[in-house]
């Protein structure tokens, strides 16, 4: 393909990205939406309050950033051609984004096994719809990261490769901007006597 | 191992049975066509592995057309039902009857009325922008079949199981699993999931493509009307779907996974469920119906041989209705008790949408305004639409009073009102549009005076129909009732509203008719010249049929109208001094597999064949991967063979 042809094509896909994003913005903001409602309706199950662990949760915040950051380290290695760098980066991307999926599911194994699973109340079904749909998201960009980087690291940084990585970091750091809201609407609201 | 599925899940009753039988019956008639006159090949060939969104369109009205004819007998079948149900059980009965019309109206929606305005933006839409493509040809191409395999779920609900009884909306908690445990709900949720989730990936991907593959010199104020429209629904589409797929994704949460979010105990709430899918609900019906304006506004401009009278009005009216669609939901529940405030808010906002529409139908007339107008067709639809929108833009504004809402909520005074709509509005629009641009499309026009008979038995056949319900409604008769006291006088009033039903079939088998006969005297009926009506847009200045890559060499725009503004200066259809070498997408069947691994996943679902659903996500997965590994996704078109095609089309011409 053509060097023109190549670029129009990676012009209409970041952009096609964005209106994904934004859909997917909205797909989030109903959830959110509803946990709004629901966070109050725990009928005779815990709150909030009982539930979560402020320290944990920081932890898990502080992985899932750490893991943005290292993308976006990344992307600057990228643009100076530095594949091994990229490479690695892009691994502890993913090795971050696994961590932090291991402690969300140890989250979610724990208050199953205590009995606050999400039958328990219209609060937690919200909860661990909200949370478990951000997991999903970055499940699935674990699973991009799996596919992306025998592709770089086969053909290097040529342009097609340029735009899938490009790509991929528009979503991690979207997943990481809708965590910030999830850390904040859920956990600190969660706890707070509002 | 097969989850709920066994052998009880076939029918058993005489009417379900039949519709079954028809149904396996007619797709295996077509299977064995196919072998017989050895056609596979082409169908998969020139069809079904097609990345041209003109093909991909032709399906798409297929697919809606046919499905037409599934909600129509629907239709026919509720009418028979409310004429047979004055003091008796009725031909249906009342369990059959729920699930009927709930099929019907999820039917009618997502599949007719979507599947006509897809089709035709997938047609007209590139080609009004002087585009080759859509932005995502492989994209469209996956819509389109998961649209496809929506639709077969929702048929397949006939022979295995049994289709939802709870309304087109399924609200819970009628919906949940507590009142509805079969299968049915799981089918509406499942074919709805999976076809929304084909319209949401439309919806990102034409309006990429309107913003960014755009003629040279076409800037936003140069695009024709119909653009507009689209874009303004299909950012709504963008902002509205995922609401649907979130609030879909609940309800089967709760149906499947025990949870506890419209149920009505363990702090579920069965309203948010309500204002969710209506905040969804009602930007669709706008997503329905702005293309249908954009249609009419180019039609009428032709067939008046005016420009379109104020056109900027035109795109700020288009804009404000979109905008406000979003600010109206909850007028479909004034009586869920939010409160006089809340209510006479969104009372109010229902009543400035009129504004805005009120803005279009003055442009329409003045456009006609000491025109030259043409009475084809198209234009009568237009003329129709025009009368009937009205009339169900003031039952509208009644509606949004409050107070008068209370004592017509939930009879059939809404249902004729809604019916106003989408009938006399996004149908009538749909069928002008198509009969508009057949020739574009096929390389002929359809027949006129079989045209005018289907025209003539639909008005009417509509006016019949729904006006008794108007009259229904404010007696009190609520909407879904399957009988009622014979006592009550209102038999004769449904028994006119049947006969009206009964005249539109006799509207849809003329259409059917034309279709045949056209087909039958296309020589006759050929459009040699590429701009049967005397066109403005772009769509007219490439030849009929239009060839695979639409445009020989790119248009770039100086004005709007410029086909018309060409004419008058007399420079159309000259050849260029040279012609460039043109990349195309390649065909793929991944679309095709995509969809039905969707298809098997929604089926697995439904039946709690866990083990299968597993299966068909890393299917999926897969396919993708495939896809996205694959960097030859372009064929070149030699300049010498488009040079070759032009000149056929010219020599047609002349």
């Amino acid at each position: 393909m053509s060097v023109i042809r190549q670029s129009e094509h990676t012009e209409k896909a970041t952009f096609g990205f964005w209106l994904y994003l934004m859909t997917d913005c909205v797909l989030f903001a109903s959830l959110f939406a509803v946990f709004a409602v629901m966070r109050n309706s725990v009928w005779d199950g815990p709150a909030g309050v009982d539930i979560f662990s402020l320290p944990y949760v920081w932890l898990l915040t502080m992985v899932l950033l750490l893991s943005s950051f290292t993308c976006g380290l990344a992307l600057i290695a990228a643009r100076s051609n530095n594949v091994r760098k990229t490479l690695w980066l892009l691994g502890l991307t993913g090795a971050l984004g696994l961590v932090f999926l291991g402690l969300e599911a140890y989250e979610f194994a724990k208050l199953i096994h205590e009995g606050y699973g999400w039958q328990r109340s219209g609060f937690l079904s919200a909860f661990f719809t909200l949370v478990g749909m951000h997991g999903l998201h970055i499940s699935a960009g674990l699973i991009w990261l799996t596919y992306l980087m025998p592709k770089i690291r086969r053909k290097g940084l040529i342009s097609i490769n340029r735009k899938r990585l490009l790509m991929f970091s528009m979503f991690w750091h979207f997943l990481d901007v809708i965590w910030i809201f999830i850390f904040t609407i859920v956990y600190l609201m969660g706890v707070s006597p509002l | 191992m097969l989850g709920r599925l066994s052998w009880d899940a076939l029918p058993s009753d005489l009417i379900t049975l039949g519709a079954a039988a028809g149904m396996v019956g007619g797709g295996l008639l077509i299977v064995a066509a196919l072998t017989y006159f050895k056609k596979w090949k082409w169908l998969w060939k020139n069809w079904i592995t097609s990345l041209d969104p003109k093909r991909i369109g032709v399906m798409y009205l297929l697919v809606a057309g046919i499905m037409l004819l599934r909600g129509g007998a629907d239709a026919l079948m509720m009418r028979l039902q409310q004429v047979t149900g004055a003091g008796a059980d009725g031909v249906l009965g009342a369990e059959m009857f729920q699930q009927v019309f709930s099929a019907h109206g999820t039917i009618m929606i997502f599949f007719v009325a979507m599947g006509l305005m897809f089709g035709l933006i997938n047609i007209i839409l590139p080609l009004q922008i002087g585009a080759r493509d859509v932005a995502f040809p492989f994209l469209n191409s996956v819509s389109f079949w998961l649209f496809v395999a929506g639709a077969v779920l929702i048929n397949a609900s006939l022979v295995i199981g049994e289709f939802s009884a709870a309304g087109w909306l399924a609200y819970p908690p009628l919906s949940g699993l507590e009142y509805s445990p079969g299968v049915g709900v799981d089918y509406w949720i499942w074919s709805l999931q999976i076809a929304g989730m084909g319209s949401l990936l439309s919806g990102i991907n034409f309006t990429a493509t309107i913003l960014k593959l755009r003629a040279k010199g076409m800037s936003l104020m140069k695009m024709p009307i119909f653009v507009h429209s689209v874009l303004g629904s299909m950012l709504l589409v963008a902002f509205a779907f995922p609401i649907l797929t979130a609030t879909l994704l609940l309800l089967s949460l709760d149906r499947t996974l025990g949870m506890h979010f419209f149920t009505s105990d363990f702090g579920g709430n069965p309203m948010m469920y309500v204002n969710l899918i209506w905040a969804w609900g009602h930007p669709e019906v706008y997503i329905l119906i702005l293309p249908a304006f954009g249609i009419f506004s180019e039609l009428v401009a032709t067939f008046s041989r005016k420009k379109l009278f104020g056109y900027t009005s035109m795109v700020w009216a288009l804009g404000a209705i979109s905008l406000l669609s979003f600010t109206v939901w909850l007028h479909h529940f004034f009586t869920m008790g939010a409160g006089a405030n809340v209510n006479a808010f969104f009372g109010i906002m229902t009543m400035i949408i009129a504004i805005p529409t009120g803005v279009k139908i003055f442009n329409w007339l003045f456009t006609m305004y000491r025109g030259r107008v043409r009475l084809t067709v198209p234009m009568l639809w237009f003329i129709a639409f025009v009368l009937t929108f009205t009339i169900g833009g003031m039952t509208g504004v009644l509606l949004s009073i409050p107070g008068v809402n209370f004592q017509t909520h939930n009879t059939l005074f809404v249902v004729a009102h809604f019916h106003n709509m989408i009938i006399g509005g996004v149908v009538f629009g749909y069928f002008a549009g198509l009969t508009y641009w057949f020739p574009k499309i096929f390389g002929f026009k359809l027949h006129e005076r079989l045209g005018k008979a289907a025209f003539w038995c639909w008005i009417i056949g509509y006016l019949l129909a729904f006006m008794p319900l108007y009259v229904l409604g404010l007696m009190g008769a609520a909407r879904r009732m399957d009988s009622y006291d014979a006592s009550l006088g209102w038999q004769w009033l449904f028994m006119v509203a049947a006969a009206g039903a009964a005249l539109i079939m006799v509207g849809v088998a003329f259409q059917i008719l034309q279709l045949i006969v056209s087909i039958r005297q296309r020589k006759k009926l050929r459009d040699t010249t590429g701009d049967p009506w005397d066109g403005r847009t772009l769509e007219w200045s490439v030849p009929s049929p239009a060839p695979v890559y639409n445009f020989a060499t790119l248009p770039v725009i100086s004005e709007r109208d410029p086909f018309w503004e060409a004419k008058q200066h007399g420079d159309t259809r000259q050849a260029p001094a040279y012609y460039q070498d043109i990349h195309m997408p390649k065909n793929t069947g991944l679309g095709i597999v995509i969809a039905s691994i969707a298809l098997v996943f929604g089926f697995a679902v439904i039946w709690h064949i866990w083990w299968l659903a597993i299966l068909a996500v890393i299917g999926i997965i897969a396919c993708i991967m495939v896809r996205a590994n694959d960097e030859e996704t372009e064929y070149v078109i030699p300049a010498a063979e488009v040079a070759r095609i032009e000149e056929q089309a010219r020599e047609g011409a002349a």
